[in-house]
């Protein structure tokens, strides 16, 4: 049975996948594409419908999971407005170099490698830190405090002081009262448009930690942020994909019908869930994803199959699975919170 | 599989962006109002167990 020239079946598929998707993504700022694109790789779609359609999924996602945060106060306009400048340089420059390395027919290679890199080394990072301060840190509850609060030095990494230290003028104060250089927030914003633009990604597994570890920004309103900063360089991706044929509406509808649910859960679940745990398994699914993919350059370099489908099922699983941690540590947060605060009531 | 393909280039990216953001609308508008009247219930019913 087919719907808007699409399987019924296919359909199902993208909207459980979206589902899951939402959840990391409204949970984590990022996830969206990261997952997406390389699972329509993996379906054959052409390197250009992946990329444009995951784009414009990460777009329709951030729109909904910011909404969701604005109503947190997790987000930083004047941070993410400059952000916004960065990055739509860095997007044209990611996305004349993929069409560059289609025309050349290295583009799937390319992207897969780059993806499998970066995920890897940044999924390594962040868990080594997020273990590390597991045993250090008070471990209290929900984090949404730290939004509007002046965010705890201790809290701030070694690397993001060093960096802060440097004080290349014009400086601006953020969430927190942190002072920090514009022009580390351009450079950053650029080098994550350069990736997104590049990888057809939201950037957002990069620029949340990129955020954190080198501007300094507390991590709930890093994710709102963020998120609101993709919402710009998504829909301009979009756009730009969308005008060479890129973005393919029977794929993203179902993906954003599942994932609108998906990320109104996840973004609740920031304000209740621990910090590091956040952090934990956001290096979790990075490591995972890029196991994954490395898996499918493997099956594509080799001219195996099984290779390739083995990849796809741990795009799915590494999605399933820390999608499912989230709600899991979500629910148990809850129960936990209601038990220590019964007795106190009266 | 919707044609677009009689409108220019830019036309039709703006339509598709058009698109994809109304659906996000329309979907955070309606899951809204599910979450208003199943969440309470929801998270009632976890907390309690």
């Amino acid at each position: 049975m087919e719907l808007f020239g699409i399987a019924l079946t296919m359909i199902i598929l993208f909207v459980s996948f979206g589902f899951m998707v939402g959840v990391l993504f409204g949970f984590f700022g990022m996830g969206g594409s990261f997952l997406v694109t390389p699972a329509l790789l993996v379906m054959g779609y052409p390197a250009r419908v992946a990329v444009g359609s995951g784009m414009a999924f990460v777009f329709g996602t951030a729109v909904i999971a910011t909404l969701k945060h604005h109503d947190l106060g997790q987000v930083d306009y004047k941070l993410g407005g400059l952000m916004i400048v960065g990055t739509t340089v860095g997007i044209e420059v990611g996305r004349i170099g993929v069409f560059y390395l289609e025309d050349l027919g290295l583009a799937g290679g390319v992207i897969g490698v780059t993806y499998v890199l970066l995920l890897g080394s940044i999924g390594v990072f962040v868990t080594r830190n997020a273990l590390k301060n597991d045993g250090s840190d008070d471990g209290g509850g929900g984090h949404h405090d730290a939004a509007d609060g002046e965010i705890d030095p201790d809290a701030i990494p070694d690397i993001a002081k060093k960096i802060q230290s440097y004080r290349v003028p014009p400086m601006m104060t953020i969430a927190g009262g942190i002072q920090v250089s514009l022009w580390m927030v351009l450079g950053v914003a650029f080098a994550t448009g350069l990736l997104s633009g590049f990888l057809g990604v939201g950037g957002g597994f990069i620029r949340m930690p990129a955020m954190f570890y080198l501007i300094g920004v507390p991590v709930p309103v890093a994710v709102g942020t963020d998120l609101f900063e993709i919402v710009f360089s998504g829909g301009i991706g979009s756009f730009l994909y969308g005008m060479e044929g890129g973005v393919d509406l029977s794929i993203v509808a179902p993906l954003l019908a599942g994932s609108a649910l998906g990320a109104r859960i996840g973004s609740a679940a920031t304000s209740i869930v621990n910090e590091d745990d956040i952090k934990i398994y956001f290096g979790l699914m990075l490591l995972g994803g890029s196991i994954a993919v490395a898996f499918q350059q493997a099956g594509d370099y080799f001219a195996v199959e099984l290779l390739n489908t083995v990849g796809f099922a741990l795009i799915l699983l590494s999605a399933f699975m820390v999608g499912g941690a989230v709600i899991y540590s979500t629910i148990a947060t809850m129960r936990a919170n209601e038990r220590s605060t019964a007795p106190a009531a009266d | 599989m919707i044609e677009l393909t009689a409108l220019s280039p830019e036309v039709q990216a703006a339509v598709l962006v058009g698109a994809v953001l109304v659906e996000a609308i329309v979907l955070y508008g309606g899951y809204g109002l599910l979450e208003r009247v199943a969440a309470p219930p929801v998270i009632k019913a976890i907390k309690s167990t």
